[in-house]
């Protein structure tokens, strides 16, 4: 069990965001967490890391509680939405600030050759385009080796090529026995990486389990069309 | 906390701003000395500038700083990383960036200009103390705004607001009391009114250590009698640190609690 | 014709006695090794219009009376040690002379004004190149008149007021002149008292307790040329009519209450090319009317002038206003002062007809200075950014200053 959530209730104000989650991520699965704009997708993945702190509930990252601890955030890759960085730091120096920062072993060097990045290592972060930049978060994500990956909307502005080297590298990570959790709009992507679909409608989860029982509950011929039919039959609910 | 202070402090002291920050400084010093000609009267001429641009450059810089960096500050957050430690690196980053460009900037032209062998040596350095003083206690209050705030034009605004209120309205309201209660002997009450705000207290600290202090007449020897003492002078040492630790603490308090 | 004899033999009487005393007139020499080594004795044996002539050495002598006219002259000079004892000097009589003595050790008292030198009730006196220390009082005259004191120098060391003296001081005396002396380290460098018609020139008074000059009840005085400086509390003139003061300096009087020069009561007096730099108040003004205040230069001060209580038709004619932490300072709202064609360094008004003179009027008084004014604990607001503020808006618009109270032709350039 990578990670064990029971009963999980956040609110901002008056707008509850989690209504009462429980949830057990197994070892060795690419997970995708799904759901409509609001759904809670991005305060699960939060409180996961905790950058949200829960109103109520417990989190347990490999089998220890995550609460008033930080130690934890060592055994996660976060490869956050939007990739934003200091301006005036070059990108080597990003690298290496990390690299210090979390004072593990990394393998920055193949993962900046993987995606071209050579060229840019002494530009200033402040320079580089979107999608560079979304290499650049790419590489700071996977260049540590961590049982739990998180990443949140990883295709962001790539060039198709750029996205072919990230699925090889999510399918490697994954043939390690790693644990992945993804968020994307990009149906088709998560189609082809995700072992297991976490459905998440109004704070709390709607369907949980693989792409198969996924169209057998619907009805539906594929998984696009699932996916809405779920949204829709739940907001009917 | 050092690591990331030592980032945050190097992507500032490589941003633009921090530069004009610091040549503004050397400007203000090589042009006050080298046409003034008079160490004394320049200190007096920084005391002015100090006192109300340090407290409008520490709270802007601040927010801005805090605003900017959000989504790096998010970034660290995902790292094994304690929470206070990202802000106070980041406090301490930004705080200690502007005071080194204040202690440089007017430091270097008053070095070159043989402030060393000049007695207004003391006067010089409780100008760079209180100043230094003034800057981590208003980076500090304007983080504290900012992480308080999402919005950042509310932000902004109330840090502004809260310069406004230290640095104008409150003297108004201190001169205002003074001038109603003038029948009362008001010696106490203006010497708490002035160490409670750390602009009052620190404009005085400097002028007292100057010559115009004889302006100062009666409520001046009294003041002088309290500051002239190692305990008055440790007492207002002690009152602009409570002003730096209390939002530090505030801060550290905030961050705890926060979602991002 | 037997009266006409009389009056005769009575003319060349005189003439023979004045002969007489012209010729016979001595020369006396004191020293410690000769015969005469004392001073006291050998005043004692001479006659009037003899000349002493004091050789260097020291001359343990207090209470010596001078009742005769004598030219007493020090050689070398010769120290005369009145061992804290009392007076030293005393001259009852006209036509004496003091010249080149070094006085020391004069008696401190605290029901006696004891000096190193007093001349009373005595006319035509000469009191020069002295050089007196460790005194109490310096030279005191007492109702005398025409005489000088001139080069002479006083240093004293007091600490405290109540047993320190004045360094010159008059007392009911007139025709005086007060020449190139040098003062230092006393109570009151220079004081008047009821004394007319004294003229002060080209004196040094710094470093004194108290006041550099003081004039209580004395008219028609002149004092130029003279430098006050670092004195506790500066320059008095008090309750004295037709005082001239020209081309003298105060600087460096600072202190909580120290003035440049303090008016006081004082009608009809003339102030003119002097210069006041560096005073925590370079002129204090109080009961004071008639006053021609021009060509001064006042530099550096905390407040250049301070009016307080009623001053009228005072005119203020092209001063220099330099660097003054505030200019003029007023505690009421009614003006009958002219402000005149003055030079103001805070003045930032232009001069589109370029005739020298700036086109808007300068308003020298501050708002926070008439607020000081009234509740003097205000001033710890000094230098902070609200009172810049307020000073700015009431330049703008006047409502608590008095309104007529400015200069309508500023000059635009500093008058040399």
């Amino acid at each position: 069990m990578t990670i064990e959530i029971k009963d999980l209730h956040k609110n901002f104000g008056k707008n509850q965001i989690l209504k009462g989650i429980d949830l057990t991520i197994d070892e060795g699965h690419i997970y995708a967490i799904l759901g409509p704009n609001g759904s809670g997708k991005t305060t699960l993945i939060k409180s996961i890391l905790g950058m949200v702190i829960p109103n109520k509930g417990l989190i347990a990252v490999l089998d220890k509680p995550i609460k008033k601890d930080w130690r934890y955030r060592k055994k996660i890759d976060y490869l956050p939405q939007i990739a934003n960085f200091p301006p005036n730091i070059k990108v080597k120096e990003l690298i290496h600030m990390i690299k210090d920062l979390r004072n593990s072993p990394s393998a920055e060097g193949e993962l900046i050759a993987l995606f071209g990045l050579e060229p840019f290592l002494n530009k200033k972060l402040s320079t580089l385009s979107g999608g560079t930049k979304q290499k650049v978060n790419i590489v700071l994500t996977f260049m540590f080796d961590s049982p739990l990956i998180i990443l949140d909307e990883p295709t962001t502005g790539l060039d198709p090529m750029a996205l072919i080297r990230l699925k090889e590298l999510i399918q490697r990570e994954k043939a390690q026995g790693k644990t992945i959790l993804i968020t994307s709009h990009i149906m088709q992507f998560v189609e082809e990486m995700a072992d297991k679909i976490l459905y998440l409608l109004e704070g709390e989860i709607y369907f949980k389990g693989n792409i198969g029982e996924l169209l057998e509950q619907t009805g539906e011929p594929d998984f696009e069309h699932a996916i809405a039919a779920l949204t829709t039959t739940g907001s009917h609910a | 906390m050092l690591k990331i202070l030592k980032y945050s402090f190097y992507d500032l002291i490589r941003s633009r701003w921090s530069y004009i920050y610091f040549l503004f400084y050397l400007t203000l010093g090589f042009v006050l000395l080298f046409l003034n000609n008079d160490v004394s009267k320049a200190v007096i001429t920084l005391m002015n500038v100090i006192i109300v641009l340090i407290p409008l450059i520490g709270t802007i810089f601040g927010v801005m700083y805090y605003y900017n960096s959000r989504e790096f500050t998010e970034l660290l957050l995902a790292q094994p990383i304690k929470r206070s430690s990202i802000f106070m690196g980041q406090y301490f980053g930004v705080a200690g960036s502007l005071a080194l460009s204040l202690v440089l900037g007017l430091g270097i032209p008053f070095v070159l200009y043989g402030l060393l062998r000049s007695n207004a040596i003391f006067d010089f350095s409780l100008l760079l103390v209180t100043g230094a003083f003034l800057t981590f206690i208003f980076v500090a209050l304007s983080f504290v705004i900012a992480i308080s705030n999402e919005n950042k034009i509310k932000g902004f605004g109330y840090a502004v607001l809260l310069w406004l209120f230290l640095a104008v309205v409150y003297d108004g309201l201190f001169l205002m009391s003074l001038i109603v209660f003038e029948e009362y002997p008001l010696d106490t009450f203006s010497l708490v009114a002035t160490m409670l705000n750390p602009i009052d207290l620190s404009r005085i600290l400097i002028l007292l250590k100057l010559d115009i202090s004889a302006l100062l007449g009666y409520t001046g020897a009294i003041f002088k009698k309290f500051f002239g003492t190692d305990l008055g002078f440790l007492v207002s040492m002690g009152i602009l640190l409570l002003w730096t630790v209390v939002p530090i603490l505030g801060l550290g308090h905030k961050a705890k609690r926060k979602d991002f | 014709m037997k009266t006409d004899t009389r009056h005769k033999g009575y003319i060349l009487g005189c003439i023979l006695l004045i002969f007489a005393q012209t010729v016979l007139a001595k020369t006396w020499t004191v020293c410690n090794s000769c015969g005469h080594s004392s001073i006291k004795q050998t005043i004692q044996l001479a006659n009037a219009h003899d000349t002493l002539l004091v050789q260097k050495g020291m001359y343990r002598e207090f209470e010596i009376l001078v009742d005769k006219p004598l030219y007493i002259k020090g050689i070398g000079y010769p120290i005369v040690d009145g061992e804290k004892k009392g007076e030293i000097f005393q001259i009852r009589s006209d036509g004496v002379t003091l010249d080149g003595l070094f006085i020391i050790n004069v008696g401190v008292s605290y029901t006696k004004d004891n000096a190193a030198i007093r001349v009373i009730r005595s006319k035509d006196f000469l009191i020069q190149n002295m050089v007196l220390e460790q005194l109490f009082f310096g030279i005191y005259l007492e109702k005398s008149s025409h005489g000088k004191v001139y080069h002479n120098r006083i240093i004293g060391e007091a600490v405290d007021e109540y047993n320190s003296g004045n360094g010159i001081q008059l007392w009911y005396s007139s025709d005086i002149e007060v020449t190139k002396n040098h003062v230092q380290g006393t109570r009151d460098g220079i004081y008047l008292e009821f004394s007319d018609q004294i003229t002060i020139t080209g004196n040094t008074s710094m470093d004194n307790l108290r006041y550099g000059l003081h004039f209580m009840f004395s008219d028609h005085d002149v004092y130029t040329q003279n430098t006050f400086e670092n004195n506790g509390a500066g320059v008095a003139v008090m309750f004295s009519k037709f005082i001239t003061m020209k081309n003298n300096t105060f600087r460096k009087n600072w202190g909580t209450a120290a003035y440049g020069m303090l008016l006081k009561e004082i009608n009809d007096a003339e102030i003119t090319g002097n210069t006041f730099e560096e005073n925590t108040i370079g002129i204090n003004i109080e009961g004071s009317n008639r006053i021609d205040y021009s060509n001064n230069d006042f530099i550096g001060n905390g407040w250049a002038i301070r009016v307080i209580g009623a001053c009228y038709t005072n005119t203020f004619k092209g001063n220099n206003f330099l660097y003054n932490s505030f200019d003029i300072s007023y505690n009421s709202k009614l003006n009958d002062n002219v402000f005149e064609g003055n030079f103001w360094s805070s003045y930032t008004g232009y001069d589109l007809d370029r005739n020298g003179i700036g086109d808007v009027p300068y308003r020298p008084v501050k708002l926070f200075s008439y607020v000081v004014n009234r509740t003097p604990e205000t001033i710890v607001l000094l230098r902070s950014l609200f009172m810049d503020i307020i000073d700015f808006s009431e330049r703008v618009s006047p409502v608590f200053t008095p309104d007529n109270l400015k200069d309508d032709q500023p000059l635009m350039k500093i008058r040399s």
